[in-house]
């Protein structure tokens, strides 16, 4: 090892950093080397002196204090922070929600869906109070759906259910929701069964659900793109076992 | 409950390490006052980042913060002194004049060497002051002050050349006899 290498070393040496093997490379070169023996002599002595206590400065007491201080003072805002950062996004939206919901009972009113089953209703009613149950009175299905034709922008699906004991009576045109509708008008015994039919703009199929109003049982669904409403005095075990027949005539796609 | 937790901690782990945190601050910074404002701060940023803190080796960690916030401070503080001026190349140990002579160092010599440390280019001064003050290995040296693991043993070899220079120089200086 020369001079270079070794005092590029000697500080590796002296803080005992090197591999053994280095190691005893310096201790062969510092031997026989005065002026790196020298060197290395004068680290010792810087490194001595760097090591007494008045080299290294001690904190003061208060500091000791303050820092404790405002790190537990960080720590206590950091805490509320986060949750009072939640509350500050959190509460207006929370008041508007309270104001909408102390309001919607004052402003929405009855829903499409309640005023249309109200409509339902009364166009049942009104059938049978004007004696203007069928505009097409007939148990035959092959004259009943093809009276429509002109009539409507659809074909109404048109089953006579008489074996099932709910026989086709007759057929008109009514208008709901905004539009001509078929009506279809089957019977139970006396009872008088209105089936309202009309497309769906939606494609999505729904299963039954029954209403009752004003002593009528409602229950409608959607099928084949038709919205199928059915309105009756008849019981609503009764009702819904004509309903299952009815869906079993319409295949569903 | 999760910052208490986190408080207790941040004392147990890191506040021990006050002295070594305002040690280093004191020889970087040079003055009592600004070295207690840099360990206020170095420890309010450790407790910020302490969710960061996965290591073993609280003392180094807060070291690096510690030496971040002063080199900060020095760069706002002491454009004359920052570390632009400071060249590996120029500061090469080709250039440090050994002195041939015997060195020798009266305990009464050690304010002499307090002032040649502090004259010292930072960051000469603050591997000195990590190794040598702090008995922290090159290993830890080298991530505190973010350098390579051989830049370290040469970078102590060139402070402890100029550190010895500037003690010989001042002790030519020294009056023989009291004042």
């Amino acid at each position: 090892m020369d001079c270079k290498n070794a005092q590029t070393m000697l500080d590796g040496y002296l803080d005992e950093e090197l591999d053994p093997l280095r190691n005893l490379e310096i201790e062969d070169h510092l031997h026989g080397c005065a002026p790196c023996s020298q060197s290395y002599s004068d680290r010792q002595v810087i490194r001595s002196g760097l090591k007494t206590d008045s080299f290294y400065f001690k904190a003061p007491t208060d500091l000791r204090k303050r820092i404790q201080r405002s790190v537990r003072q960080a720590a206590k805002a950091e805490a509320p922070a986060s949750w009072l950062s939640w509350l500050r996004v959190a509460m207006p939206v929370a008041a508007t929600a309270l104001v909408v919901l102390m309001l919607v009972p004052f402003f929405a009113g009855p829903s499409s869906d309640e005023l249309l089953t109200q409509e339902v209703v009364a166009s049942h009613i009104r059938s049978l109070m004007v004696n203007h149950l069928a505009d097409v009175p007939s148990t035959d299905e092959h004259t009943v759906k093809p009276w429509f034709n002109g009539k409507l922008d659809f074909s109404p699906p048109v089953d006579d259910l008489a074996k099932q004991g709910f026989p086709l009576i007759g057929g008109r045109l009514d208008y709901l929701n905004n539009r001509p509708v078929a009506a279809l008008v089957y019977q139970s015994n006396k009872h008088v069964i209105n089936v309202f039919v009309w497309p769906s703009n939606k494609t999505r199929q729904t299963s039954e659900s029954i209403k009752a109003q004003q002593g009528y049982n409602v229950i409608r669904w959607t099928r084949s793109g038709m919205n199928f409403w059915v309105v009756s005095d008849l019981e609503r075990n009764q009702l819904e076992k004509f309903v299952a027949m009815l869906k079993g005539q319409t295949p569903a796609t | 409950m999760e910052d208490q937790s986190k408080l207790a901690r941040f004392e147990q782990s890191i506040l021990p390490h006050l002295d070594a945190a305002y040690n280093l601050a004191r020889w970087l910074t040079r003055n009592e006052h600004d070295a207690e404002d840099m360990a206020q701060e170095s420890y309010l940023r450790a407790f910020k980042f302490f969710d960061g803190f996965r290591g073993t080796d609280a003392r180094a960690w807060l070291l690096a913060i510690v030496r971040n916030t002063c080199y900060s401070w020095l760069q706002q503080n002491r454009r004359r002194e920052t570390m632009a001026s400071f060249d590996e190349e120029v500061h090469s140990i080709e250039n440090e004049a050994s002195n041939p002579a015997k060195l020798v160092l009266k305990s009464d010599d050690r304010e002499m060497l307090k002032e040649a440390l502090e004259e010292l280019p930072v960051e000469f001064r603050e591997v000195v002051v990590l190794r040598d003050l702090e008995e922290l290995s090159y290993k830890q040296v080298a991530e505190i002050a973010n350098i390579p693991l051989g830049t370290v043993m040469s970078r102590l070899a060139r402070a402890r050349e100029r550190l010895k220079r500037l003690l010989c120089a001042r002790l030519k200086e020294k009056p023989k006899d009291g004042l």
